[in-house]
């Protein structure tokens, strides 16, 4: 009964057990983690540590073959597809920036900003002066403004992922998932995108994927590491950082 | 490129629009000695080039804006031809080798005593109309419902189309499907009691066909226009993006999908009574992949392209196989191989690249599509 459950109804994302299996390989193996709602969570990890895996299990891509997820405390996400999970607001940015390189700027924001999204109701979409002041608030605040009318795949690599965080702002979802958004910036960059996340986090619970330990340092949130399929530790990064199992995961291989 | 789309489109609807009216004059209006005089049997070949081109057309919409291969769009467009066929058939009347007034010849000569089901109402030139759009319609509705769900793209997708199409072939071909096997549907006499032997029903069924296909172009311009029109093309290019985004791609796929098949339909219903037959060959799989072929070289994702590449490669047809028989087939696949490897943007991509040649600032804002 999870009305009776508070732990579960005070949560935004919650996951319990997740176990994922493929061919014989256990990607996650009893992934347990809870945040609650308007929080930032880093989530750490070596290659392989299931990172990915569990933004595919969240976002309705992968089933888990065990295993509880639910999102607000209500929505059962093993029970729902990608576009149903999207619906409800999870909004998710890929490690590999992913835009719509034959759209412009400007086209990428509109179709991923908040609105009806039925064959029948983008058929006779008029752009309302409100949808486009909020395209504009967006390019503002992604800073790719005077590129609006370039096609997405003529932008610099660090341009497309600020172009799909700013994708994300325009969905409003109330939990992003976000995955290695600086890999392959540099470093001016990288401490930009991190002011940029923590903007975004003020109002949206945000969960950030990263390998970047100075990246996650200037987030400044919560840590969770995954090893092998599973939480390792979690706490702050000098408190997890501390720990001896971390740091042999980390290093010690 | 879409500036120039717009430019070329206007002059595609206008030229359109013209031979709609000139055509007709060229035909009826002008003595045979005259230079402006035109001979029937160029009007009909014209008319099944635009037929064609409807079909074109529809292809363009689903493969070149969402990236949906069909191979299988000549079953539509012969679906549509079909419907038409069954009413032109049943116009025949007591005027038939048996004179039977209700039964077509083939069903005499088969030794049928009763009209089958599928053939009732058909005498009734409206429900034969929307016959003509509801069976290509449906057929894809169903056949879009099951392959979009199960998330069957690309080369698989091709490859079930092909055997959708390939499926019809083989079954219009058998006597006890009732439709005419493997001569099809043929001696039709008169449309809505006009006589199709008469010059001026020729002229007539001409000027529609090309109405018909400025409509086509109309609406599907309308639709890639629009933020629909977007989605389709955010589909093509990243489909699992619009997933986590929260569309429903298996809708924004077969709403294309379907008012493709439609279009389809009413060029196969346009081109039957242009040529006088409709047989089980339109539904061969060879036909379908001609179809990409024409699209290809006109230009995908370009709506006006494919119409020129069908026009165009059917005009080449007409000639080869007059002149060269035996090489049509080597010409065509030369061409294919030909404008895949050198001219990826097909005949439209080339024309706007003269056209930015001639105005160099407005290559920096239109990159290639």
């Amino acid at each position: 009964m999870i009305e009776d459950n508070p732990k579960l109804t005070a949560s935004l994302l919650y996951l319990d057990d997740v176990q994922v299996t493929f061919d014989g390989y256990r990607a996650l193996r009893g992934l347990s983690l809870v945040l609650a709602p308007g929080e930032m969570r880093a989530i750490i990890g070596p290659n392989g540590a299931g990172k990915t895996t569990m933004m595919d299990v969240i976002t309705g891509k992968t089933r888990p073959d065990v295993g509880e997820v639910y999102f607000e405390g209500r929505h059962n996400l093993t029970m729902l597809d990608e576009a149903a999970i999207a619906t409800l607001g999870v909004g998710r940015k890929f490690q590999k920036p992913t835009v719509f390189e034959n759209h412009t700027v400007d086209d990428n924001i509109l179709l991923a900003a908040k609105a009806p999204r039925s064959v029948r109701a983008t058929l006779g979409a008029r752009q309302t002066a409100e949808s486009k002041r909020t395209v504009e608030r967006i390019l503002e605040r992604i800073r790719l403004t005077e590129v609006r009318d370039w096609q997405a795949g003529s932008l610099s690599h660090g341009q497309k992922q600020w172009l799909e965080i700013g994708m994300l702002l325009a969905q409003d979802p109330k939990l992003l998932l976000v995955d290695e958004p600086v890999a392959g910036m540099t470093d001016a960059e990288t401490a930009a995108t991190a002011v940029l996340l923590k903007e975004i986090a003020r109002e949206h619970s945000v969960v950030v994927v990263e390998h970047d330990m100075a990246f996650v340092r200037e987030l400044d949130v919560k840590v969770t590491v995954l090893h092998e399929g599973a939480v390792l530790a979690e706490g702050s990064l000098d408190q997890v950082s501390a720990d001896e199992r971390v740091v042999e995961v980390y290093l010690g291989r | 490129m879409s500036r120039s789309l717009d430019v070329a489109g206007w002059l595609f609807v206008a030229v359109m629009a013209a031979a709609a009216v000139l055509v007709p004059y060229a035909v009826l209006g002008t003595p045979e000695t005259s230079a402006a005089h035109m001979p029937v049997y160029l009007v009909q070949l014209l008319g099944k080039y635009l037929c064609y081109a409807i079909l074109a057309l529809a292809l363009d919409l689903v493969w070149g804006y969402c990236g949906i291969l069909s191979l299988g769009h000549g079953a539509f467009f012969a679906l549509g031809g079909y419907a038409m066929g069954m009413y032109l058939m049943r116009q025949i009347g007591a005027r038939g080798v048996y004179a039977n007034p209700v039964l077509p010849d083939f069903m005499v000569f088969l030794n049928w005593k009763a009209l089958p089901v599928a053939w009732w109402g058909f005498n009734w030139f409206p429900y034969a109309l929307l016959m003509i759009v509801l069976i290509p319609g449906l057929l894809a509705l169903a056949f879009g419902w099951f392959a979009f769900r199960s998330r069957v793209t690309g080369v698989y997708l091709s490859i079930i189309t092909q055997a959708m199409t390939f499926a019809l072939y083989k079954e219009f071909f058998r006597n006890d499907f009732g439709f005419g096997g493997n001569n099809g549907l043929t001696d039709f006499k008169d449309i809505l009691g006009f006589s199709l032997q008469s010059d001026a029903v020729k002229a007539g069924l001409f000027s529609i066909s090309a109405v018909a296909l400025i409509l086509c172009y109309v609406v599907a311009r309308a639709i890639v226009g629009s933020k629909y029109g977007k989605s389709l093309i955010a589909v093509r290019d990243s489909e699992s993006r619009m997933r986590f985004l929260g569309y429903r791609v298996e809708y924004i796929k077969l709403f294309a999908f379907v008012v493709s098949a439609i279009m389809a339909g009413i060029g196969g219903a346009l081109y039957v009574p242009q040529v006088g037959i409709i047989n089980p060959s339109e539904f061969a799989p060879g036909t379908s992949i001609e179809i990409a072929i024409w699209v290809a070289v006109g230009g995908r994702g370009t709506l006006v392209g494919a119409a020129i590449g069908a026009i165009v490669i059917n005009f080449a047809k007409t000639y080869f196989t007059g002149a060269l028989p035996e090489y049509w087939l080597f010409a065509l696949g030369a061409v294919f191989i030909g404008v895949t490897l050198f001219f990826p943007t097909g005949i439209m991509g080339v024309l706007s690249r003269i056209k930015f040649r001639r105005t160099p600032p407005q290559v920096a804002t239109g990159a290639a599509t």
